[in-house]
């Protein structure tokens, strides 16, 4: 490679249309936006409008005045599933991300013969097509009276496994063996090196984790209708999907029903983008 | 002893997930395929083997066919849509341009919410109602003079159908493939970039000789993962019109023929083809990932 030579930045050959790229580059980009932000304006006018001025033919207007009347008509009806889903995925994801932290040390600091060919054999678990588990899961999980929440969280935590040992992994990697060594030297063993250099280490790891497993429980609706089966433990997509999945539902209540559905995993994005965005970039493996 | 005081520890730590893995991936997977070599139909769990007649039925069964000619347009035009979209955003918001991280957070945000929350709000705008009921997208299209792109959207014929909930499914997941693009371009070292800058190479054919070979991996994975979804799409379609032959896909017909219609072992024989499909993509994917990883 050549040496490396600073040319100060008005000797660079420069196209004289540089000037315009740029201007059209951000044009494209606005038009862009405004298409990607369609689906959210339509839900945002929409779910704001007083009910007495909902009709097809004003979709696209403006509410003439603001009003959470439909809010108020579609949350009993979201309610319930609203605090199921909390009350699962919540948990489920900490438990994930706390086995995976396990997982992600071991396969990556203490690697006994053979470790990348468990980790393979785990990392395959997050590709497959749920519908091919489901009718065992289904038998295993109503045999065992866990067709509910339990039941649900059950689920989040064992098939989130392989992502948040995914993440992990690639956390512990990126931090030297150093840390490891020196604890060992102090005499720590492997779990006491786990929970006492390791964990505290990886707190960004937890987070991304976390983070991820959160939404991906939240999001979920295939386990949902699968294995949950009363009505009083569905979750929020299920709940969801009942009330504003039919053309019956008058499209005001679906566009608020999806609105509220929406806001915790939208919350997180907003908050806590960085995290998200590094779960997101974890699960497409290395590029 | 030496060997188990060295990994005894390390492998007690994995094991409940490991047992978790085996019995709930593997265990079940093998256990599908049991169900689809047998004569299981009706609530009750019924093992009687009878080979493969169930995949040789599948041929047969008009309903199957049509969801997988489905699931094939689909991904083609899902993957491509996407994969076009995506590459366009990044190329767009690379070059450090103000309020990157604006943009960014727009095109990435349909990745956070559910599909069944993206499928409701797409089901409206995509509504084919006529005349005093006609709203979302052909309303828009009527109203500023666009009525040659007036159309049924998902209820059109085959094939255009599914590819009006591409539409939709490209909307939530372009972000995800800039973002990838985005990392890759950015994976690519300045200096390099500037060397060749230094060289008189313009900002275009800087891109087409070093960005560009060096995104392959990244068009790789690209392709793979949106293989995968789209082969797997559940939600968005079930939200958004479940009982519909025309963008019924086989992920679709296996959840009815199972849960709906109780005919467990044709449910249990299109679960095992999915995931033929889904692993012919990804063992070849994780085997590459897990060598360039042993290679660094």
């Amino acid at each position: 490679m050549s040496a490396r030579v600073d040319v100060p930045r008005d000797l660079r050959i420069r196209s004289r249309w540089a000037p315009h790229v740029t201007t059209l580059r951000y044009l494209a980009l606005f038009a862009l936006v405004c298409l990607f932000l369609i689906p959210v304006y339509v839900l945002v006018v929409t779910a704001l409008k007083d009910p007495s001025q909902v009709s097809p033919r004003q979709m696209w207007n403006l509410p003439d005045v603001l009003s959470l009347d439909t809010f108020r008509t579609v949350w009993p009806k979201l309610e319930t599933g609203f605090r199921n889903s909390l009350v699962m995925a919540v948990p489920a994801s900490i438990i994930s991300s706390v086995l995976g932290a396990a997982n992600g040390f071991v396969l990556s600091k203490w690697r006994f013969p053979g470790a990348d060919i468990v980790f393979a054999l785990i990392l395959f678990g997050m590709f497959i097509p749920y519908q091919s588990i489901l009718i065992p899961l289904r038998q295993v999980l109503s045999d065992a009276g866990l067709t509910n929440l339990t039941g649900l969280a059950l689920v989040h935590i064992i098939y989130g496994l392989p992502i948040t040992t995914l993440i992990f992994r690639s956390y512990f990697a990126s931090i030297s063996d150093e840390l490891i060594d020196a604890s060992q030297v102090d005499g720590a063993g492997m779990l006491r090196t786990f929970a006492y250099v390791a964990v505290p280490i990886a707190l960004p790891a937890f987070a991304v984790s976390i983070i991820w497993q959160f939404t991906q429980a939240w999001n979920d609706f295939l386990f949902g209708i699968v294995v949950v089966t009363r009505a009083t433990h569905w979750p929020v997509t299920v709940a969801l999907n009942n009330t504003a999945g039919s053309q019956v539902v008058p499209y005001h209540e679906a566009m608020a029903a999806a609105a509220l559905a929406s806001i915790p995993t939208l919350l997180v994005y907003v908050l806590m983008g960085r995290f998200f965005m590094r779960g997101l970039m974890a699960g497409a493996l290395k590029g | 002893m030496y060997r188990l005081r060295k990994w005894g520890p390390a492998i007690l730590l994995i094991l409940p997930s490991l047992l978790a893995i085996g019995v709930f991936v593997y265990g079940f997977l093998g256990w599908n395929l049991t169900v689809s070599l047998s004569d299981w139909r009706g609530l009750r769990p019924s093992y009687n083997y009878v080979g493969f007649e169930n995949y040789t039925r599948l041929a047969s069964d008009g309903r199957f066919t049509n969801s997988v000619g489905n699931v094939i347009v689909f991904t083609i035009v899902f993957v491509g849509g996407a994969l076009l979209v995506g590459f366009l955003l990044a190329y767009l918001v690379e070059r450090r341009i103000r309020g990157e991280g604006f943009f960014r957070a727009i095109f990435l945000f349909p990745m956070a919410i559910s599909l069944i929350a993206v499928a409701i709000i797409w089901r409206w705008l995509m509504s084919n109602a006529t005349g005093a009921q006609q709203t979302g997208l052909n309303r828009l299209f009527s109203s500023i003079g666009l009525e040659f792109l007036v159309n049924d959207w998902f209820k059109a014929d085959q094939p255009f159908a599914v590819m009006a909930v591409a539409i939709a499914a490209g909307w939530a997941l372009s972000g995800y493939i800039m973002a990838l693009f985005l990392a890759g371009m950015r994976g690519v070292s300045d200096d390099l970039r500037e060397a060749a800058r230094v060289d008189g190479a313009s900002e275009r054919r800087v891109f087409w000789h070093i960005v560009r070979p060096m995104l392959l991996p990244v068009l790789m994975s690209a392709v793979v993962i949106l293989v995968h979804i789209s082969f797997k799409t559940f939600d968005l379609i079930f939200a958004m019109d479940a009982e519909s032959r025309l963008i019924e896909m086989p992920a679709i017909y296996m959840w009815f023929t199972t849960f709906d219609s109780f005919n467990f072992n044709r449910g249990a024989a299109i679960a095992t083809l999915l995931m033929v499909g889904v692993a012919v993509v990804i063992v070849p994917y994780i085997w590459y990932s897990m060598r360039m990883e042993r290679r660094q």
